[in-house]
């Protein structure tokens, strides 16, 4: 088990290097100056211009450029943002939590729903269950993200008024967001209903969020559970006079579980990477909306830097990923 | 009494084109201690009876018989939840892949621990106890090592073996053993049959022997019933049925064993087991049959007495008793 996780934190590296240089050219590849939009509307005059572009290097061949941004990473330095002149490391991970919050609880959701539905639609193949929720699963996987929030916003929060629009937690409550995980910190605070009101807010982003990997998990188990449940060692379990449930849940799913957590860790990237849409209807204070910002204002460290701490989040994740399929079923550990 | 009586067993699948027959009135029996070897070529429904025995057959089969009964238990009438009381315990069976019937998720240890837990509630220090001892009555080296491995790191032969002691595992009385060593190297295959017989007379338990290998018919069997097209067409006590077959089908099988060849080019059956959309009128081996005639490719010869072995032919062999004309 340890070779194998060693085999595959190996591959790590050329992955780390190959996104450094990608996160590193794809800001470049975008037309505009970086000097000219911090200059703003007054604009400057050629020489403050060309002092800049030294002041920040842009004058040197792009290798040098690359090498020098490199060995920055390499020693935990992503540079400064060239707008709020503070570090990106920092900013990242005080608007980080935001995001990881958010997507935890959006993975909850869909995986807490999505497992057993799959798991029922496969059993029930064909039956009535099966196909409503199958076809739920395509609209809830076609549907426009932003739609689906805003029609969400109109129900709960327009008409039934149950949850509020927008935030982490009404304005009443204040105290220090120590671990930037509201409901850690709401919790800690001890005021009474800051807790309730942290998760009041949580709920509708979570929602959303989680529509989309919900469906494809309920896609993804009810498939991979019907490859199962016509196989040998099935039908071996059952010979053995096990219950159909136990047959379901522990034979067959444990065995199915590997293409869905396949889908679950790639939906975990796209969570951490793009809860762009979710972030910004619900002025969620995350990455998703930061990133989407920095691009604009062409802040080339905030980008690249974020691009490159976004891809290691999701390595990590696959890490995860890989090292649970050698949990789940010992063959995979032997390839 | 008979410790398995079947009496006019009949599958039907629905399929998309309509009902296919995969088993055709079909009766057994089966002893304490006794050997039945049931035999045929691949779709001669011979599984597909036994699968129905056990209620391991799909949805989409349907199930009919005038008598289903193991060991004083009406298996028709049972719901599914005492059924599986006793499918595991009393009637347990083995398949023809051992590779792919271990879960391999689960250590081998962790799946016949599961079968003791549900049908004898031993505690885990017992359950470890006995699952030791069943490797060792079926010759598995080094227990107490093997029964933490997975299924991947065993040879088929190894496999096969800690199927076989999942099975027995609750003492049954009564073995299904469904093409045992199809997968296997040949000589692994007489040694999982040596093995099965060895239990057999160890625990007196009754044993069906499903193979269309007729080599291990001999070795091995006490009764053979030699199945065709979903219905049983012969069944003789094993030594009756090697001097003197009565069904020209049986006499096919056994003329196609190589050490009993006296010609120098091999006999074979020409043509397949009928299917679905070309089963015959009269006699289901009519097509293949090298002595049918008109009256045996229109009229469906009945099952003919004990004494031919119920043989399904218009004209048995090796007899003097004139049946048609």
């Amino acid at each position: 088990m340890l070779k194998y996780f060693a085999s595959r934190l190996l591959t790590f590296i050329p992955t780390f290097i190959g996104v450094t240089l990608i996160s590193f050219a794809f800001i470049r590849l975008l037309p505009g100056d970086p000097i000219i939009v911090m200059a703003g509307e007054r604009g400057m005059s050629p020489e403050r211009h060309a002092e800049l572009t030294a002041q920040f290097g842009f004058d040197q061949p792009m290798y040098i450029q690359f090498w020098n941004y490199l060995t920055g990473v390499l020693h935990g330095d992503l540079g400064n943002s060239f707008v709020t002149k503070k570090p990106v490391w920092d900013e990242f991970f005080a608007l980080f939590p935001a995001t990881l919050e958010l997507s935890i609880c959006a993975m909850i959701f869909a995986v807490a729903l999505g497992l057993p539905a799959g798991v029922i639609a496969a059993v029930n193949r064909g039956k009535f269950f099966d196909r409503t929720l199958m076809s739920t699963a395509l609209i809830g996987y076609s549907m426009p993200i932003f739609w689906w929030a805003l029609l969400l916003i109109i129900v709960f929060s327009g008409i039934l008024k149950w949850t509020p629009v927008s935030g982490r937690i009404d304005l009443i409550y204040y105290f220090p967001n120590a671990s930037g995980f509201m409901i850690y910190d709401a919790l800690m605070s001890g005021q009474s209903g800051a807790l309730w009101s942290a998760i009041r807010h949580l709920i509708l982003p979570t929602i959303v969020l989680g529509t989309i990997p919900l469906a494809v998990i309920a896609r993804q188990t009810r498939s991979a559970m019907l490859e199962v449940l016509g196989e040998d060692y099935i039908r071996t379990a059952r010979a053995k006079g096990m219950s159909p449930a136990r047959v379901n849940a522990v034979h067959a799913l444990r065995n199915a579980l590997i293409p869905v957590i396949t889908v679950i860790g790639l939906s975990v990237g796209t969570l951490l990477a793009g809860a762009i849409l979710t972030e910004t209807i619900f002025s969620w204070p995350g990455i998703g909306k930061w990133m989407v910002d920095s691009i604009f204002r062409r802040d080339y460290p905030v980008v690249q830097g974020g691009l490159l701490l976004i891809a290691v989040m999701v390595m990590i994740v696959n890490l995860t990923v890989d090292v649970l399929y050698g949990i789940i079923n010992p063959k995979i550990r032997k390839r | 009494m008979s410790l398995l009586r079947i009496r006019n067993l009949s599958v039907e699948f629905s399929t998309s084109t309509g009902m296919f027959r995969a088993v055709d009135s079909v009766d057994q029996d089966v002893a304490s201690g006794e050997i039945l070897a049931i035999v045929g070529e691949s779709g001669s429904g011979k599984s597909v009876s036994m699968l129905a025995l056990m209620g391991l057959l799909p949805w989409t089969a349907k199930v009919t018989a005038d008598e289903l009964s193991f060991n004083g238990h009406d298996l028709l009438t049972m719901n599914a939840k005492d059924r599986r009381k006793i499918i595991g315990k009393d009637l347990a069976m083995i398949f023809q892949e051992p590779m792919s019937s271990l879960n391999p998720c689960f250590t081998v240890g962790w799946q016949i621990k599961e079968a003791l837990r549900k049908h004898l509630g031993m505690g885990r220090a017992e359950r470890h106890k006995r699952a030791i001892e069943l490797f060792e009555q079926v010759g598995i080296p080094a227990p107490e090592k093997r029964l933490s491995s997975f299924p991947h790191q065993l040879s088929g032969g190894m496999n096969q073996r800690v199927m076989i002691a999942m099975a027995i595992a609750c003492k049954p009385k009564l073995l299904i053993a469904d093409e045992p060593t199809t997968a296997l190297d040949v000589t692994i295959q007489a040694q999982i049959l040596d093995l099965l017989t060895s239990l057999r007379e160890e625990s007196g338990m009754g044993l069906v022997l499903i193979t269309h290998d007729m080599g291990v018919v001999a070795e091995t069997a006490h009764r053979v019933s030699v199945q065709y097209a979903g219905q049983k067409i012969e069944e003789r006590p094993v030594r009756d049925l090697f001097r003197a077959p009565h069904h020209p089908y049986s006499d096919a099988l056994l003329r196609a064993l190589p050490e009993r060849a006296t010609e120098k080019r091999l006999p074979t059956i020409p043509g397949v087991v009928p299917g679905q959309f070309d089963r015959p009128a009269g006699c289901l081996f009519s097509p293949r049959c090298q002595f049918a005639n008109d009256h045996c490719r229109s009229v469906p010869p009945a099952p003919l007495g004990a004494d031919l072995g119920y043989a399904r032919c218009h004209y048995p062999l090796n007899t003097d008793q004139r049946i048609a004309s």
